[in-house]
């Protein structure tokens, strides 16, 4: 198996795949097509809520618990999968075609070794190899893992989430399969972890002729790994086509707001969001279903949805307006404009901060200034102790050493230790905007909290502060008796940030405010933030793992490694010339997306 | 950009998760047995042909026209005592649940809370109290004591919380991680207002299961305790007492015996079927296969996914609609 070479016939070919809710419901996704070659990845890019996982899951012959393949076909080497009998179709599973989960944790069995359930694949198809252990020990290799015993007789807790994925990886290519789907395999890992996976994944798949289909929420590493892409949005493929074709010039205005609101670690220009939001599956109006979030729509886009047009270069596109617009490049927002700089006083500073988590020291020693107006980035990959930084500056972590002062004042360790006024000028905006709020108070109460709290204000005037604040974070009034749980995550994370500008603080901390959220609405939010920041001359620490952030919200940047402070300086500096080893590695790992203009990616 | 539709109010999450049960089949078999029994037993005083206490015909006399359940071992009217017995046995078993529920629930979030030595002692409380059959506690004290109805309300809720409080704990060690709960520490609220405002709020799903669960309890136990004699006293009527009173009369007329029987078991099934849908709403179990599929396609894109399944699992009715973006 897998002797066939890139460039044979096609292996996987999808047409018009429809997926309904129940036999006869809504369409979530329909007029799905697209062909995969041995050798090749497709990368299948989208939002939240598009229908990527689902076809994902499909070419599986796997539906969700309420949904239902309701025409199409799905061939592989000519096998229509889902005319299959389920007997059939459990042969090919694991063997012909495999799945890598994007949760290597939440896959393996903690209750298994981990050499158990990769030979148990190969124990459920014995026809694969004549010989498991050298199969086994093969794979292994290929995945960077080395076949000790010592290994295989872990439990997956007892593994990095890389090597947890690389056991996943191992697992999928087992049985030499012909098709292997990778659901978003490499999120929540580090970027560096993320490279090396990325580069066995492309090895394994070009190695063995393997066609492979990627899905990924992440432009960046699919135009780094991908031969193909096809974006979908609301449960179509709107763009197709050769990955540098497609990312050279994209014709979709959903494709060319994705990649302009796609952060760049050497560039400082504001990202740009695409404003409204996707309509939830299933509930696809007439038309064009991005109609409703296009700059460049008419008429027509709203009566009628336009078909896939087929283009040269092998690149389609579903959009009215492409013809007109095919030559034209991406429309990337000009460098912004000098804004008043930081001042030169630091108004937070944070003098050898130490904490332990559970007896393990997690910092040791930070020092850092924040200058009023100013906005400092904590760098750090998972583990690095930023969020432990950021809950001793608030006071939510209570046994730190070291001292952290507000205007020069010190601040007292733990928040209830510490005066409301102070409570007032710092305040958190959380990473999790679907952990930190109360789903049983409405938007409008969240938000009057701190007003009541901290301003003592009248009743009237309380209402009319937090309309005000809502409209700051671009929310009507409309939004005010509802419940978070009828909010988008962006949303929710703007009622979050209304919450924290409502108590009129000094300082606003920031702790991966945009990770949870989609790429087009991170942009949204970040430059809700800029705009809030400059407005009411906040200073800010802008923590995150996301080095292609930094230059667009801050001046000045520390990089944290195991909780030591690896570097720290102005942010150009530190990302055009990093002095540590480490951030250089780093930035050489962040994937980057291949622009036109801009350098070549590695 | 256009708003693709009104943003649609919404009651209180709590209450939306009732409402969502109750149009469950489950939770409307459930709704409608309770709810019949509560009626008899509200309205029933009111509507008795006969007095509960007088003494009308021959003991265990067959069913007849005048009295359609026959007479009871002293030839009372069953029907009657039936329609009589019920709302004494229900409002204490409402009371009882209501302590019992009311002394948990602040045991519990306490407890989960404020951890530390609070913890402690109210958790090994809770163990000592446990270690007694609820039952065999509720008899002793009111052996001692004898049988007065507050003292059985009483020893009957105190016998809940312990359990209620295990179960609250639990539910909040969870929600006391949750970043709201950090927020509204960082506001400097006090400990009491956030385990009040905060925290109360978000245990409501909990808590309307547990208080169905432990009002089933409370009902069986009533009855068995007035069928042991421990309850309202002769000649009262009541429908624990009735089963015993007339259980030697059980060829003679098995009306007097089942009758009451039945009101019992329809009345902890209801509660029972409605506390299981309640809980199934909250779960999103019972969501349709549309509902299903948006959900699933909703998840963050990115990061963990701190969600709690039980406490407030994913309501989503209605379209979500976006403001205005600058």
């Amino acid at each position: 198996m897998g002797e066939q070479l890139k460039g044979g016939p096609d292996r996987l070919d999808v047409r018009d795949l429809e997926i309904r809710s129940g036999r006869d419901g809504p369409a979530v996704v329909s007029g799905i097509s697209f062909t995969v070659r041995p050798g090749q990845v497709l990368g299948l890019v989208g939002e939240s809520g598009s229908g990527k996982t689902t076809v994902a899951l499909a070419l599986l012959g796997h539906t969700r618990r309420g949904l239902s393949v309701t025409g199409g076909e799905i061939r592989l080497d000519g096998t229509d999968l889902l005319r299959l009998r389920p007997a059939r179709l459990r042969a090919l599973r694991g063997a012909v075609v495999s799945y890598v989960p994007q949760d290597p944790a939440a896959a393996l069995n903690p209750a298994l070794r981990v050499g158990y359930q990769l030979t148990e694949v190969l124990r459920v198809h014995p026809g694969s190899t004549a010989d498991p252990a050298a199969r086994i020990r093969e794979v292994l290799r290929e995945a960077s893992l080395d076949a000790t015993p010592d290994l295989l007789s872990r439990y997956p807790h007892q593994l990095s989430g890389g090597q947890q994925q690389r056991i996943g990886l191992a697992m999928a290519f087992a049985c030499r399969p012909a098709l292997i789907v990778l659901d978003e395999p490499t999120t929540g890992l580090d970027v560096s972890t993320q490279r090396r996976i990325l580069d066995t994944v492309r090895q394994l798949c070009r190695g063995y002729g393997v066609a492979a289909v990627y899905v990924s929420h992440d432009l960046a590493v699919l135009s780094e790994l991908a031969d193909a892409v096809a974006v979908m949005y609301a449960g179509r493929i709107v763009e197709a086509g050769p990955a540098g074709g497609l990312f050279a010039g994209p014709l979709h205005p959903y494709t060319r707001g994705l990649l302009a609101a796609v952060p760049e670690p050497g560039s400082d220009r504001p990202l740009a969001g695409i404003p409204g939001q996707q309509p939830p599956p299933g509930r696809r109006g007439p038309g064009c279903a991005f109609a409703a979030r296009c700059g460049l729509v008419r008429e027509q886009c709203r009566q009628q949805e336009p078909e896939l047009i087929p283009l040269p270069g092998a690149h389609a596109v579903r959009c009215w307006r492409a013809a007109e617009r095919s030559t034209s490049r991406p429309d990337l927002p000009r460098p912004r404009a000098a804004v008043a700089g930081p001042g030169p006083a630091a108004l937070l500073s944070v003098r050898g901060v130490s904490a332990r988590y559970h007896g393990v020291p997690a910092l040791s020693g930070i020092d850092l200034d924040l200058p009023a107006r100013g906005c400092v980035a904590v760098v750090g990959e998972s583990g690095s102790g930023k969020t432990t930084l950021a809950r001793c500056i608030t006071g939510l972590q209570q046994d730190w050493t070291g001292e952290v002062t507000l205007r020069g004042v010190p601040l007292a360790r733990a928040a209830r230790h510490r005066p409301r006024p102070v409570l007032r000028q710092i305040q958190y905006v959380f990473q999790n905007p679907y952990s930190s709020l109360n789903l049983r108070k409405t938007v409008g109460q969240i938000v009057a909290e701190p007003v009541q709290r901290f301003l003592g204000l009248s009743r009237g005037e309380q209402a009319d502060r937090v309309a005000q604040v809502l409209r700051d974070v671009a929310l009507g009034d409309s939004f005010l008796a509802r419940y978070p749980d009828q909010l988008s995550g962006g949303e929710r994370q703007r009622v979050a940030i209304a919450r924290a500008l409502a108590a009129e603080p000094d300082v606003l901390i920031c702790d991966e405010v945009t990770s949870a959220l989609d790429v087009s609405v991170q942009a949204v939010i970040v430059q809700l933030l800029r705009a809030a920041a400059a407005q009411r001359q906040l200073a800010m620490i802008f923590i995150t793992h996301n080095l292609a952030l930094v230059r667009t919200v801050a001046q000045t940047a520390v990089v944290l490694r195991h909780g030591q402070l690896v570097e720290a300086g102005p942010a150009a500096q530190i990302l055009a010339e990093p002095a540590s080893g480490y951030t250089a590695q780093l930035l050489a790992d962040s994937p980057r997306l291949a622009r036109p203009g801009a350098r070549p990616a590695r | 950009m256009t708003a693709t539709g009104l943003p649609r109010l919404r009651r209180h999450p709590g209450l939306a998760i009732l409402g969502r049960a109750i149009r469950t089949p489950r939770g409307a078999a459930g709704l409608g047995l309770a709810g019949f029994v509560v009626l008899v037993a509200v309205a029933g005083p009111a509507v008795a042909p006969h007095p509960a206490t007088a003494l009308l015909t021959f003991p265990f006399a067959k069913p007849s026209g005048a009295y359609p359940f026959g007479a009871d071992f002293l030839g009372r009217d069953v029907l009657s005592r039936v329609l009589d017995g019920g709302w004494v046995l229900l409002l204490m078993a409402v009371s009882a649940t209501a302590l019992g529920i009311a002394a948990g629930t602040v045991a519990g979030i306490s407890a989960a809370y404020l951890r530390g030595h609070t913890d402690g002692l109210i958790m090994r409380t809770v163990d000592v109290i446990l270690a007694f059959p609820q039952l065999v506690f509720a008899l002793l004290l009111l052996s001692i004591l004898g049988p007065q109805l507050w003292l059985i309300v009483l020893a009957v809720g105190l016998t809940h919380a312990p359990a209620v409080a295990r179960v609250i704990r639990a539910a909040t060690l969870d929600i006391a991680e949750r970043d709201y709960v950090k927020a509204a520490e960082l506001q400097g609220m006090r400990p009491a207002a956030v385990m009040a405002k905060e925290i109360l709020p978000s245990l409501s799903t909990p808590l309307m299961v547990e208080a169905g669960l432990r009002l089933t309890y409370s009902i069986i136990i009533m009855s068995g305790l007035a069928f042991l004699g421990f309850g309202q006293q002769p000649p009262a009527a009541n429908w624990g007492m009735m089963i015993n009173e007339n259980r030697t009369g059980l060829p003679l007329n098995p009306w007097a015996v089942i009758i009451p029987a039945v009101m019992i078991a329809l009345l902890t099934i209801g509660t029972n079927l409605l506390t299981d849908a309640i809980g199934q709403a909250a779960l999103g179990v019972d969501r349709t296969p549309a509902e299903a599929a948006l959900l699933d396609d909703l998840t963050p894109a990115d990061g963990p996914v701190v969600d709690g399944p039980v406490v407030d699992g994913p309501v989503v009715d209605g379209p979500v609609v976006d403001g205005p973006v600058r």
